[in-house]
């Protein structure tokens, strides 16, 4: 059976015009996304991960950014191609977004349970009782302990991770199909990272939601997500399921990304960090956008950006010697 | 315009048609000519030499205000950004109650406690209008003063002093530049506010504020009288006052880079 | 919440004290007062007697300080220029500057935020620009002479009198006629008042404006999917206004500063213009209690708007 993509990111490109020049920040970006499946974008920071989510909700910052290129089919309709008014009705109700920094991502002015309530009175057509019973339930579902006093809570009243779970809870209310979850965890404690991130794969599985997990941790990957998406200077260079890239990497990127993570078991006496910096996203390298900092690379990396290669199946590289690598 | 405004400051002997001083009371209230490019006052003298003799007056007394005022200024907000604590506490409830005084009614009074001199007058702004810069330095110090060079400084055993000035002040003086240039701005329109209650320079010296208050006892008559002076005064300090937006602008990284 | 208002109520005092010390040190420390004028031949002898009186130069300092403070408060204090208390002579105008610094702040208020947060809604916009350029000429304009244009303006148009609060022949109004005299007697100095604090808040509102709407919060808000009207005026409103409670304080020294030069120009009879001419008759006294007064007025504006912003920044009340 041919399942059919929920998402569909065709030639995605989204540019800033800055000062300084061009920011090429997402640069003809092409993945699917099924129904029920967990994606991750994974990139150092600066490689056009968040934009790109960001970009397939339109919520990029205009000026100075810009959507030049691409299309969104979601569930066959072409988000880019929606009136701002068509759109609103998407976000928060089909597409929700949740997003890395629980302490500012909340309004401090207003209460959590005015916040979750907000979002479920705009799509769903109920009224104020049984908006505030729904957003009790999805404070409990988030496991907020005694969530009928927590959703009178102020944002700064709540810890960290508490905060965090109101915005999921938030995003969730109106039981999307996709949720994009861009650095969900990274600003939290070690402990409670994981909590979340367990939370978020039940609740994924429970609700039969597609997620779209945006990351710079491979350790994250590794534990919930079903395929990945490597980004580099807004390029994505290597894609594929979970287990063919953990298994044989085709990139040397990705390698020198996993490379970098400390690893207990290991006995290595120091990691391997990838040498050089990431490049100036107005002055990119010609070729090969990785080619600098790369240790395979040969004269012909310089002539031309190198075309995404099918290693197998879903599983693709943009590196000439993928064959060679890892 | 500044440029512009300093240089006529600067000449005005060379390119003032007339003497200032001299009156003519057969000319007097006469509408603008060629013979007098901005018409007479009430005494016949050129008011087109008069405001270019008043753009000194008025120009120094913003300039020497501010310079009291930043020197002020910097001397508390460095003691109290740079010692912190206690010091930190009292020199800042100081300058909270110094903000609490409606600064122009302090100025009125203390200018006509000690007369109404071009000395005084410049004195008096000055000592009331540092607080907003010895907030900013503190701000400055209280950041400054944790950063490696300055801990680099102590552990060598510098003095406070030399550390204060010599390694601290130099990095910190970029805002102050910007509030400077809005306080001449400020200074220039007190000024010209003492001046129409009678408290600024006094006449026979011509400052553009009290060219003007001569001149509104004749507004119906001699319109002429009123309007350049405050014209003059309004064009300067819209320059000082973009002056200084601008170099905020220039100076602040936060903003660079945005429009 | 509590903590917060106790601690801001101590500062206040604490302020309070600083403001009353230094008022005191001013008029009889300061160099040229009040010894030069008991050396001034033109001074009657009445008038030394009761400079001693109200300051009690005979006593030791710290002395001095307490019974000026309490000749103050009890209402002791007398004129030089009259010999009436000060209090009555300030008590029976204080409500004319009230009223007229109570609409020019009406007046900021009601037109300086819509204008700031249509300025940052349409950012770099002619309109945009064009605010920015009227925020600069009314910070820069000399407000006198802005006055002297006006008046020039409205008499020669209308031909009806502006000055003072009333016109003089009310008598025969009806009562209607006579609050549209008033109004039209109010408006002037009151715009003119009101014209730099219009200028400074409008610019700051879209400044906070700016800044709110880069917030993250702002972002969470539109991916909600909510219209962008609402994360407008809901959502980064309320907290772009958070900072402008407390501007609330600051608007008072301007406004007091201002009301001498209005209440002059517009022979408004006023505390403004009464500090003037107690001024120009060297009537010390009286200067210095209304200068003492006005001080106070800033700091019950400071504290008021410290309580403002308690209530309305949810931060700060719950703690």
């Amino acid at each position: 059976m041919i399942k059919k993509p929920l998402l569909e990111i065709r030639s995605l490109t989204t540019h800033f015009l800055t000062e300084d020049g061009v920011v090429r920040a997402v640069e003809d970006v092409s993945f699917d996304i099924f129904p029920g499946e967990i994606v991750s974008l994974v990139g150092e920071s600066g490689c056009g991960k968040s934009v790109t989510g960001l970009s397939i909700l339109k919520l990029i910052p205009s000026p100075p950014g810009q959507i030049v290129n691409g299309e969104v089919f979601f569930e066959g309709r072409n988000l880019l191609a929606l009136e701002e008014r068509e759109m609103e009705r998407v976000r928060g109700n089909e597409i929700s977004m949740i997003f890395q920094e629980p302490m500012t991502s909340l309004n401090p002015v207003f209460t959590i349970g005015n916040q979750i309530m907000e979002a479920i009175e705009l799509h769903q057509k109920i009224d104020k009782k049984e908006a505030r019973q729904r957003a009790i339930e999805m404070l409990d579902r988030v496991r907020i302990p005694s969530p009928e006093v927590r959703i009178d809570s102020y944002p700064h009243q709540l810890s960290g991770g508490m905060r965090q779970r109101a915005m999921i809870a938030m995003a969730l209310s109106c039981q999307p199909r996709l949720l994009i979850a861009d650095e969900p965890t990274t600003a939290l404690d070690v402990t409670i990272q994981a909590q979340v991130l367990r939370l978020l794969k039940e609740i994924q599985r429970e609700m039969g939601m597609a997620v779209i997990l945006i990351t710079h941790d491979l350790g994250v990957v590794a534990e919930i997500a079903d395929r990945v998406a490597v980004m580099y200077a807004g390029r994505i260079v290597e894609s594929g399921p979970i287990e063919s890239i953990f298994g044989q990497m085709r990139h040397p990127y990705t390698r020198g990304l996993l490379e970098s993570i400390p690893q207990l078991e290991e006995k290595k006496k120091r990691l391997n960090a990838i040498p050089g910096q990431v490049p100036n996203p107005t002055d990119l390298p010609a070729g090969c956008k990785f080619h600098p900092r790369c240790s395979l690379r040969i004269d012909e990396c310089q002539k031309g950006e190198p075309p995404l290669f099918q290693v197998q199946g879903n599983h693709y590289s943009r590196c000439l010697r993928w064959k060679e690598c890892c | 315009m500044i440029l512009l405004i300093f240089l006529v400051a600067g000449s005005a002997s060379f390119i003032a048609p007339h003497d200032p001083g001299k009156t003519n009371v057969s000319f007097k209230l006469k509408s603008p000519s060629f013979q007098h490019l901005l018409g007479t006052d009430q005494l016949g003298r050129d008011v087109f030499s008069r405001m270019l003799h008043g753009s000194r007056i008025s120009l120094s007394v913003g300039f020497v205000a501010v310079a009291i005022s930043i020197f002020i200024g910097i001397l508390v907000g460095a003691m109290a950004g740079y010692y912190g604590r206690w010091v930190d506490s009292i020199l800042m409830r100081f300058v909270d109650i110094m903000l609490c005084f409606p600064t122009f009614f302090l100025i009125l009074t203390v200018v006509a406690l000690l007369g109404p001199s071009i000395f005084n007058i410049m004195l008096v702004i000055g000592i009331t209008s540092w607080m907003g810069t010895s907030r900013f330095v503190r701000a400055e110090f209280l950041s400054l003063r944790e950063r490696d060079f300055v801990q680099a400084a102590k552990a060598l055993g510098m003095g406070d002093r030399r550390i204060i000035f010599r390694h601290i002040l130099p990095n910190g003086l970029a805002p102050v530049f910007v509030t400077a240039t809005l306080d001449v701005a400020t200074a220039i329109l007190v000024e010209a506010g003492l001046s129409f209650l009678g408290f600024g320079v006094q006449p026979p010296a011509p400052s553009w504020g009290n060219i003007l208050t001569e001149g509104r006892t004749y507004i119906f008559d001699a319109w002429w009288l009123t309007l350049f002076p405050g014209f003059a005064i309004l064009i300067t300090v819209l320059s000082f006052n973009l002056l200084g937006e601008g170099l905020r602008d220039a100076l602040d990284p936060r903003l660079r880079g945005r429009r | 919440m509590a903590r917060y208002l106790v601690r801001r109520l101590l500062y206040t005092l604490i302020t309070l004290v600083g403001i009353s010390i230094i008022s005191w040190v001013i008029i009889t420390q300061a160099p040229g007062s009040p010894i030069a004028i008991t050396l001034d031949p033109k001074v009657s002898p009445k008038i030394v007697e009761q400079m001693e009186k109200n300051y009690d130069l005979d006593k030791p300092i710290y002395q001095q300080y307490f019974l000026w403070l309490k000749r103050l408060f009890t209402g002791n204090l007398y004129s030089f220029k009259d010999g009436r208390p000060v209090l009555d002579k300030i008590g029976e105008r204080i409500w004319n500057t009230l009223l007229l610094n109570f609409v020019s702040i009406l007046i900021i208020f009601s037109l300086a935020i819509p204008l700031g947060i249509f300025s940052a809604r349409k950012q770099y916009t002619f309109f945009d620009n064009l605010g920015t350029f009227g925020a600069y000429l009314g910070i820069s304009i000399p407000s006198f002479w802005l006055a002297y244009l006006l008046i020039l303006g409205t008499v020669k148009l209308f031909g009806y009198p502006v000055l003072g609060m009333r016109s003089f022949v009310t008598e025969e109004f009806s009562s209607l006629e006579i609050v549209m005299d008033r109004l039209w007697h109010l408006m002037l100095p009151s715009i003119i008042l009101a014209i730099g604090g219009i200028a400074a808040l409008s610019r700051y509102t879209r400044s906070s404006m700016l800044e709110v709407i880069r917030q993250d919060y702002v972002r969470t808000a539109k991916a909600k999917g909510l219209p962008e009207e609402t994360v407008y005026y809901k959502h980064a409103l309320r907290n772009a206004l958070l900072p402008i409670v407390t501007l609330f304080g600051f608007l008072i020294p301007g406004l007091i500063g201002g009301s001498i030069i209005m209440e002059t120009v517009f022979s408004w009879p006023g505390i403004g213009r009464l500090a003037y001419q107690a001024v120009l008759a060297r009537d010390y006294p009286v200067v210095m209690t209304i200068n003492t007064i006005s001080a106070v007025l800033v700091l019950i504006g400071n504290f008021t708007a410290d309580m403002l912003y308690a209530i309305v920044d949810p931060r700060i009340r719950y703690q």
